[in-house]
This record gives structure tokens, sequence and C-alpha cells, in this order.
């Protein structure tokens, strides 16, 4: 009974992580009308059941092995042999996880904050969480990229409809940038598609012999696409603006889940395809990354707007990511995919953080605020430990992924990592700076003087990712052990041992 | 895990027990209980450091042992473990016993402040981090415990959050010591790029053979790796132990309450970069470059931060430079290889240096919090015991035997007089000339505050008592140490074989040793004091203080007028802030503002972004006007249409 009941669950644990919100969001899109007062429960229910069918993905994961595993293959286009392909590996599955578990805390976040048009949001934020995961599962080109597009759409209406008052123009940048990226991406694909013998399989990408031309065409292809989600400098201006008109729940989603996306793709088919392409670009791509360090954290500094100041701050980050991706070293690659997963709860809980203040001042500058410890000292305790973790305190997972990439880079190149480790001091700069003007001081506007501690709700959703960060910091080896077998592996390919000397 | 291990486990996690204890459940448990549940957890640590690790070290049972595997990346085990050794167990009973004593202390100093929970709470997680930070057996825990204890240090000096100064004071520690992170971080790796472990034993072990390497730097140039790690670490000992140039954030820690001060920004915390130092001493050894460069910045802190002493007027301050010029002292004897005699020093400084923050202090809390000397004067007849044991504690920091501060110092400069690197002359006459400074800056607050006619206002001499037991008793506590430490301790530190292989050094470099075939007891080394210069220095520096404080208390006003230059340097701290606030903090608020404003918003929006979104709407406009919608357009496109294909086709055929 049970080796059956797990038997299925293998069988169909991809398809019911993706289509379980999905289907959620689409009863309450259909109910949400009639019964108002169904919206949130069902959402919740939603949101907490995906999230739970996603931890046996966990336990049931063989982290030694390389090869995708839970896969699902059903045919779905025959003509074009367009297959319903599922499966993850090491580097996917700490994905999904993060996405199931954010997915509930969006949920959480909105729930008492959204007032117009109740069921669409939640709806929108379920759809949107199935198709991040489907992103992340899917094995077939075509199916990735209809996961790939769809997810910007509830995006798109997220900004557009809940947003703040420039939304419009954020909503258009947002979506061109993202769009005309993808559409490349799409060239990509076909190409590929034809050259693998009219197949979508992206495993079966993996063995095909192309040259160095077109090897750099697709690289720089999927470059564009994978560039701006991530995003990279200098495509990166849609980010701000996104963030800054998003509601709270759009920039938790928009930076925990959607940045990851672009390094997801670097891993997925950039480095395993086009390995040669990867490694003769991976200089420009270095150096993109560590502007990205250098640059954006002397911007996030003088910003003024605390969702902007966050959302600069993601984008050096992500730096770290691109750098750790492109070192081809081992420690390098760790710790760019744990900087992911860690970037994933900080900057949600920072937003969450700001969305916290939102609600109850209605103002996102910096000045606005000051003092606030004196009249919510438990939300500045939390905002403290993720202030820190920003900063990259050892004992926070934020600490882990930039320790990491910064002990590979010392290995390739000792001013990689001399211009990387500036982040110890700008991140902390321009963190502390802010934390400094918005909590410490004492009171002096009338705003601030009538706030009111975090409730449960708040105390909540902040402690689960408070805790995520603590456990990340202090014990990152579940994580280090999960994706353990896939870097290895994806390191030690043939084609993308070229230049890699050590592991 | 063996009994042991859980034993030396069980050390840092009382103290963290107790910080949680208090910190999550402080409102729940009153005060007392906020009080007493974490000196519980100190006085535990402090029990099990004395009476149980240091027995077992001293009867040769080290460990180096694995608590838990961190990660594991490419067969490289990264772990949390413990090293114990006799450094370690130094290191663990000073910062125990220092930490209990300013424990007790804060029932006293902070009663009635609001924050009195919150106190207990950081102070208790200080000593966790600290723990871990000396019982590591590896780079990585080390950086951990190095971070934690900056990170409670940022939230001690912003204590008291309202105040301005304190929050900007506690910004720029962190920043500061992240500048020296900075350094300690790309050391770390680069130690890691050489061994390809972090584990301390590994990388020793490997040192000589490994460290021969060299880093290719830019274009041809190329160093040695271990001179580059010994560099790097040590900057990050610089930003920790508040050595020149980063030594600007130690006087500003001074915003935090005084029993932090003491405990760590005097005691402890402040000489984890020493201790590394110590620690690494199989790097060190190998690299005399690096060492030249230690003594030097050593020397100039101690000879430098000396001088700006003599000019506070405030009673923390005073204490605060001194402990740099006494951190660049423990620096100058890393440089000279005499990594045990900075470790003496560093622990008679413990005791002494707490002392004189904590009886600082007791004046503090009796003046109504008062810092400034200037409304002090004439204490002695009301506060005996802090007056007392202000005067061991100065006697040791003067370094005037027998008491503690004596006998490390004078070992210091013996063994800098021995060594015979670049830089080693430099730095022997800073801390020669130190000497003096030292003297005459401590006295001149022991006569400022104690001696003379109280010039604070009546109100205040009204109300002047001595302060509480739980105030009088750990400065009682820590002054015996600051008498007996220097003579208990200077045989079996400096010249027995108490640090013998835990801390290295060369032969040729080993001035202690030399120094020991001189050494025939603690009598016979005070009378040798009598036939060098130091203590005369010393000496003299008292008598001057006296004269000028005393005995002729005009002469400083007078002094001031003379030499007027040299006074306004000395109050602008020779520019280092202005330097650092307004060049370097306001240059990168600069760039950044330029990078934002130029680099995002006008040429990556303005020109890509918006152009290109222009540039299509200028075309679509041009596309509308083709569709007008009148027919005779249309009809006039066609035959235009059908003219030039004619043209084109009559041509070509």
């Amino acid at each position: 009974m049970m080796a059956t009941a797990m038997g299925f669950y293998k069988q169909a644990a991809l398809t019911l992580a993706i289509w379980l919100p999905i289907v959620c969001g689409m009863v309450i899109l259909g109910v949400g009308r009639r019964w108002p007062r169904s919206v949130r429960p069902l959402a919740a229910i939603g949101s907490a059941t995906t999230f739970i069918a996603t931890i046996p993905l966990w336990i049931l994961f063989h982290a030694s092995r390389s090869a995708m595993q839970f896969r699902e293959t059903v045919a779905w286009i025959p003509a074009f042999h367009v297959n319903y392909a599922l499966g993850v590996d090491g580097i996917s599955l700490p994905l999904v996880l993060l996405t199931s578990l954010i997915g509930m805390i969006v949920v959480i976040a909105g729930w008492r904050v959204i007032k117009d048009r109740v069921p669409e949001y939640f709806a929108a934020f379920l759809i949107m969480e199935g198709l991040m995961i489907g992103v992340f599962c899917a094995l077939d080109a075509l199916l990735f990229y209809v996961f790939w597009e769809a997810m910007l759409i509830p995006m798109f209406l997220i900004i557009g409809i809940w947003g703040g008052p420039n939304r419009v123009y954020a909503t258009i940048k947002f979506f061109l940038y993202t769009f005309l990226g993808s559409v490349l991406m799409l060239v990509a694909l076909l190409y590929l598609y034809f050259q693998a013998g009219e197949s979508f399989n992206i495993l079966s990408y993996y063995h095909l012999h192309l040259g160095e031309t077109a090897q750099i065409l697709i690289f720089l292809a999927f470059l564009i696409a994978f560039a701006v989600k991530i995003p990279m400098w200098p495509v990166h201006t849609w980010l701000p603006d996104a963030h800054v008109e998003a509601p709270t729940g759009g920039s938790v989603v928009l930076a925990a889940l959607m940045l990851k996306m672009g390094a997801y793709g670097f891993l997925r088919f950039s480095l395993p395809i086009v390995p040669l392409a990867s490694h003769v670009l991976a200089g420009l791509m270095i150096t993109l990354s560590l502007i990205a360090v250098v640059y954006i954290g002397l911007v996030a500094l003088v910003q003024e707007d605390m969702k902007k100041l966050i959302a600069y701050s993601s984008i050096a980050h992500m730096g770290f990511v691109t750098l750790g991706i492109f070192l081809f070293n081992r420690f390098a690659m760790d710790g760019a995919i744990v900087q992911m997963i860690s970037h994933g709860f900080v900057s949600a809980a920072l937003f969450l953080c700001v969305g916290v203040l939102y609600d109850r001042v209605h103002s996102r500058e910096i000045s606005a605020y000051g003092g606030v410890v004196n009249r919510m000292p438990v939300f500045a305790a939390f905002m403290m430990l993720f202030a820190m973790a920003n900063s990259g305190l050892p004992g926070t997972s934020g600490f882990v992924g930039e320790f990491l990439v910064i002990l590979g880079a010392f290995k390739v190149n000792i001013w990689y990592a001399f211009l990387a480790a500036t982040t110890l001091v700008s991140g902390a700069a321009y963190t502390l700076w802010m934390y400094k003007r918005v909590i410490f001081g004492p009171v002096t506007r009338p705003a601030v003087a009538a706030l009111s501690d975090i409730s449960m709700r708040e105390t909540s959703f902040l402690l689960v990712l408070g805790m995520a960060v603590l456990v990340l910091g202090i014990w990152p080896f579940p994580l280090l052990h999960m994706m353990n077998a896939t870097v290895h592996h994806l390191l030690w390919r043939p084609g993308v041992r070229l230049m890699a000397g050590a592991p | 895990m063996p009994s042991s291990t859980a034993l030396y486990l069980a050390i840092p996690l009382a103290c963290l027990l107790g910080s949680l204890i208090t910190g999550l459940l402080g409102s729940k448990l009153g005060n007392k209980w906020s009080h007493r549940i974490p000196i519980l957890g100190v006085g535990v640590a402090f029990a099990l450091s004395a009476g149980f690790a240091l027995p077992r070290v001293l009867k040769g049972l080290w460990l180096n042992t694995t608590l838990y595997t961190w990660g594991h990346i490419a067969h490289v085990p990264l772990v949390i473990g413990f090293l114990i050794d006799p450094l370690t167990v130094t290191m663990m009973v000073v910062v125990t016993f220092v930490s209990l004593m300013v424990h007790i202390y804060t029932i006293g100093y902070m009663k009635g402040d609001p924050g009195y929970r919150r106190f207990f709470s950081y102070i208790s997680l200080f000593t966790f981090a600290m723990l871990m930070l000396v019982m590591a057996n590896n780079f990585l825990q080390l950086f951990f415990g190095w971070e934690a204890v900056g990170l409670v240090s940022y939230l001690l000096i912003g204590f008291w959050y309202t105040r301005e100064s304190a929050i900007f004071a506690n910004l720029k520690a962190f920043l500061v010591n992240r500048v020296g992170d900075f350094g300690f971080v790309l050391g770390i790796a680069a130690i890691f790029s050489v061994f390809h472990s972090l584990d301390y034993a590994t990388v020793f072990a490997h040192a000589h053979d490994l460290g021969a390497q060299v880093f290719s730097i830019a274009g041809g140039v190329s160093w040695r790796a271990i001179t580059v790690i010994c560099i790097l670490l040590f900057i990050g000992a610089m930003g920790k132990s508040a050595q020149m140039p980063l030594h600007v954030w130690l006087p500003d820690s001074m915003e935090g309450p005084t029993p932090i001060s003491a405990l760590i920004h005097a005691a402890t915390m402040v000489t984890a970069g020493i201790f590394m130092v110590a620690r690494m001493s199989p790097l060190f050894e190998l690299s005399p470059v690096a060492r030249s460069v230690i003594l030097v910045v050593g020397g100039s802190t101690a000879f430098f931060m000396a001088l700006l002493a003599l000019v506070q007027t405030d009673i923390k301050r005073v204490i605060a430079y001194s402990t740099l010029s006494q951190l660049g002292y423990m620096t100058v004897a890393l440089g000279a290889s005499a990594y045990a005699a900075a470790i003496f020093h560093l622990v008679t400084h413990a005791f002494f240096k707490a002392l004189l923050f904590l009886a600082a202090g007791s004046v503090i809390i009796a003046l109504h919090h008062e810092q400034d000397m200037r409304k002090m004067g004439g204490l002695r007849r009301y506060m005996p015991v802090t007056f007392v044991t202000t005067w061991i504690g100065a006697l040791a920091l003067a370094g005037i035997p027998p008491f503690a501060g004596f006998f490390s110092k004078d070992a210091i400069i013996d063994a800098v007089s021995r060594s015979t690197l670049p830089g080693a002359d430099y730095a022997f006459a800073t801390v020669l000339a130190g000497v003096f400074l030292t003297a005459f800056y401590t006295f001149r607050m022991v006569f400022m505050v104690f001696y003379g006619e109280p010039r604070m206002d009546a109100h205040a001499r009204h109300h002047l008592h001595e302060s509480p037991w739980v105030v009088t008793v750990p400065l009682a506590l820590l002054a015996i140490p600051s008498v007996l430490a220097g003579m208990v301790l200077i045989r079996p530190l400096l010249f027995g074989s108490f640090f013998h292989g835990a801390i290295f050094v060369l032969p040729v470099d080993n001035a202690l040793a030399r120094m020991a075939t001189h050494f025939h007891g603690v009598m016979a080394f005070i009378g040798a004091s009598f036939a060098s210069p130091p203590l005369y220095l010393a000496l003299s520096g008292m008598a001057t203080a006296w004269y000028m404080y005393i005995y002729r208390p005009a002469i400083p006003s007078l002094l001031v007028k003379r030499l007027h230059g040299v006074y306004e340097i000395l109050c602008h701290k020779y520019g280092f802030d202005e330097l650092y606030i307004d060049g370097f903090a306001a240059g990168a608020r600069a760039l950044g503002r330029f990078l934002w404003k130029i680099g995002d918003i006008e040429l990556i929006d303005g020109v890509m972004v918006n152009g290109t979104a222009r540039m299509i709407g200028r075309l679509a406009r041009l596309g509308r006007r083709l569709q007008s919608g009148y027919i005779y357009h249309y009809a006039f496109a066609v035959i235009l249409g059908l003219f030039v294909l004619m043209t084109f086709f009559l041509h070509h055929i």
C-alpha cells in the first residue's frame, strides 16, 4: 500500500506540483466572485498543499545521482515530437522547493493587504507559482518555453493591476525587456530542434556536436534572454522600476524566484549545450558580473527608496551567481547555486519587511522613517537579521554563497576575487546605512510614532524565512549535498572540461 | 561524541543558551532572572575553562576535533570544530573571566536602563561568539566568530539607538571592520587556493612547502604566496585590533555602555587580531616581509595613538586611545616574532584595562553619566575602592614593577630590540617613547579625576558616593590579576614550555628563547629593569603628569597655547576621520550617484531603452501616416508603385 502510494507519487510528483496551484487558481477564479469569503482559505490550502506535495521530492531524491529524477514523459504534440517531459536534478530541485515555500509565503503576505479584486490576485499568484515550478521541471524545450512565457502574464497583471502609480510604464518596460529577450531564445531553440533531428528533448541537446560559430550564436541568443531575467548589467534597469511599482507579493516573487530563471537557464541550457561558447565567452560574463557587483553596489548606496535599494542590491547579489557559474570551478559553482537559494530567502524577506512598513505608513522613502525600533522592536530584530544576511554575515545564508564564490574566484584570478570581495564593504554599507536611517534613531515623525509592531501573521512569514536564513547559514550541508552529483556532472562533462583545470 | 568534547562544547553553548533565554523570554522572566541566567551561563563557561580545560591542557591533553560538517564540496570538507591547545585555553580563561566580571558589574551599571535584558542577551552572545572564535580549528569557523563578535560589537555600540552619535559610531565600526574583513576573506581565499584546505593543522603542516608558491599579481609581477597570505590576514587583524589606519572606529565605539567598552573594546574582541596572528605563527614566521609591515604598523599605532590620549578630556576616550596604543605594543611583539609576549601582554592588558574601564564606569555612574574629566576632580575622598583599584590599574598600565603590565611590556621592548627585521629599529623607538607617554596620560587621568579640587557642580557633589558592591567586587577581583598576573605568568608563558607546539617560532627569530637564558626569576627580572631605560621613562612620565596636573596645574593650558599647531593636529586626530568621511565615504556616494544618474538613467534608460522605444514610435508614426484611410492616397500609391515597377522591368529587359 505504502509502496504503491510512493510509486504513484514518484510518477506524478512534478505534475502535481505544477498543476495543483494552477488548478487551485482556476477554481478561485471560478468561484471567487460568487463566494468571496472562500478565496483566501482556498488560496491558503492550495499553496500549502503544493508546498507539502513538494517536500517528499526532497526526501525521495537520490543526491548521489546526477541523472534527472521523478521523470514523466507524455506525448503532447506528436506531429512535432513535442513531449510533456518533466524531471528534476540537484540544481532544479532546490529551486522547486524554494518556489513552493515562497508561494505559500506570498499568500500569507497578501492575506489582509489586498482588498481589491481579491480572487484575481490570489489566482494570479497560484497560477504563476505552478508555471514557475513548470519552468524548473520542464525537460522539453517547447514546454519550457511555454511555461517561461506564460509565467510573465500573471506577473504582468500583478504589477499592472495591483501596482503603484507608475505601474504602466514599469509593466511595459518589464514586459518588453523580457519578451524581446525570449524571442531570440525561441530562435535558438528552433535551431537546436532541427539540429537534434526534430527533437525538443533538452537532454538530447547535451550530446550535439555544434561548431564554434553556431555555439557562440546560440549562446548569445540565450544570453539575451537570461541576462534580462537575472538581470545582468546593462539590461537591469527594468528591475528597480518593476519592484517599485509591484505590490509586495509581486516584488517577493520577482526577486526570490523570477530572477533565478535566468541563472537556471545558464545552467540548464548554455553550459551543457554550448560548452565551448560558454568558455570562450566566460571572460565577458565574468566582466559583466563583476560590473554588477561593483557598479550596482555603488548605485545601491545612494538610493532613497527602500524598494529600489533592495532591487539594486538584488542585482549585485545576482552578479555573484553569474560570476560563480562562469568561473567553471566547483566551489564557485556551488556558491552560485547556494547564493540563488539564499537570495530567494533574503530578498523575499527584505521586500516583505518593506511591505510591512509600507502597509502602515504608505511610503517607501527612507526619509519618511527613522526610529522604527522604538515602536516595532520585534520587527526591528527580524529586519536586523535579514539586513545582516544581505550583508553576507557568516551564520546567515547570505554568507555561504558569497564566500564560496570568492574562494573559487581566487583560484582563477586574484583580481576577480578582489573585485568580488568589495561586496563585503559595499553590501554592508548600503544595507546597514538604510537600516540605520529607517530603524535606529529617535522617533521624529508622527507616522512612525503611530506604528504598531508586527502581527502574528507577519511574524509567521518572517519567522519562517528567518529560520531558513539561519539554518542555511549554519548548516548548508543538506543543500550542498543535494546538488553535489549534479554540479559535479555539469562541470566534468567532456565539453565543459575544456578549460577547467581543477573541479 | 566523547564526554570531553561535550564538556568543551558546553563552554560556548552555556553562553549561547543564556543569551537566547534572556533574549527571547526576557520579558517573561523579569529583570532578576534575566541577569541570573546569563551570569550562570558565563559562570559555567568560566568554571569549565579554568577547572576543566586548563588542567587538561596542562597535562598535555590537547584536542583537535570536528563537531559537524558544515559543507562538503568536491571532497573538501568544510567543518566546524575545536582546537584546544594552550593558546586557546589561555584565551578561554581570560575571556570567560573578564566576561563574568563584566556580567556582574552590569547589574549595577545598567540598573534601570530600559534595555537591561537586551544588554545581558548581547554580552552573553558576544561571549559565545568570542569563544567560538578562539576555539576554532579552521579558518571558516574563525571567520564565523570573527564576524559574529563584530556583529555584537555593532549592536552594543548602537545600544542606545536613539542617540545619533551612537548609531553613527556603530555603522562606522562595522564598515571599518568590513574593510579589514575584505583583506581577511581574501587571505582565507588565498590560503584555500594554495593549500586546498581551511583546516589549521593541514595548512600549517604544508606551510613550508606550499607557501613558497607565487601569485602573479599583474604584468609579470609576482609575489610569494605566503607573503600575500600573511599581509591579507594581517589587514583583517588591523580592522579588528584597530591598527592604523583602520583604528578610527575604536574611539567612537565608546558610545556604547561602559561595560562593553571594557569587555569588547578593551579586553577581548579587539585582541582577536592579535590572537589570530599568534595562532597563524607558522605562516607569519615564513614571511619576514609581512612581519616588517606588522612592526611598522604596530609601532606607529603604539606611538601616535598614545599621543592622542594626551589631549583627550573624556575619561573613556583616554582609555580607548590607551587601548589602541597597547594593541600597537602587542602588534609590535608579533612582528618581532615574540608571539608569546604578545599573548602575555594581551592577558595582562585584558585584566588591567578591563579594570580601568570598569573603574571609569564606576566614576561615570557616580557622576550621573558625566564623562568629562574637567568636571571631575577630588573623587578619592568619595570613592575609595574605585580610587585604589584605579591606581592599581594605572600602575599596571604604566608598566611599574611589580604590576602585571610591567612584565609584559618590558618583555616586548626587549624582544623588539633583538629583532633584526627592517622596521624593527623604528618600532623599538616608538615603543620606547610610548612608555613615557603611557605613564603620562595614565596619571594625567588619575590626577584629573581623583585629585585636586572637585570641579563638578554642587548638586552632583552632594550625591557622590561609592558604587554598590556589584560594581566594586568585580573591580577588586580584576585588581588581583592586575597585580599578580605578570609575576605568576611570566615564567610559564614567556620562558617556559607552555606554548610549545601551539606557537611556532623559527630558531633564528626566537628572541624570547635568547631572553630566557638571561631570566633568573621574577625578582631578578625586576632588578634588571632598574638598569634599563623603560622603567625610568615610565617614572618620568608619572612625574611629569604630577608636575603638570597637581603641582603646577597652569602648565597644560600654557602648553596648548605655545604648541597650538601640534595641539590642533592632535585634536583632529591627524585628520583620519575627515579623510574617510569626506573623502572615501562621500566619494563613494558621489560615484554611486554619478553611475546611477548618468549610467543607469541617462545612458541605459535614456539612450538605449527609451531611445529604442522612441525610434520604434517614430517608425510607427511613419507607418501610421501611410495608412491614412483615404482612397486617393492609396490610389496614388498604387499608381506610383506601378510606375516604379514598370521602369524597373523596362530597364532590365
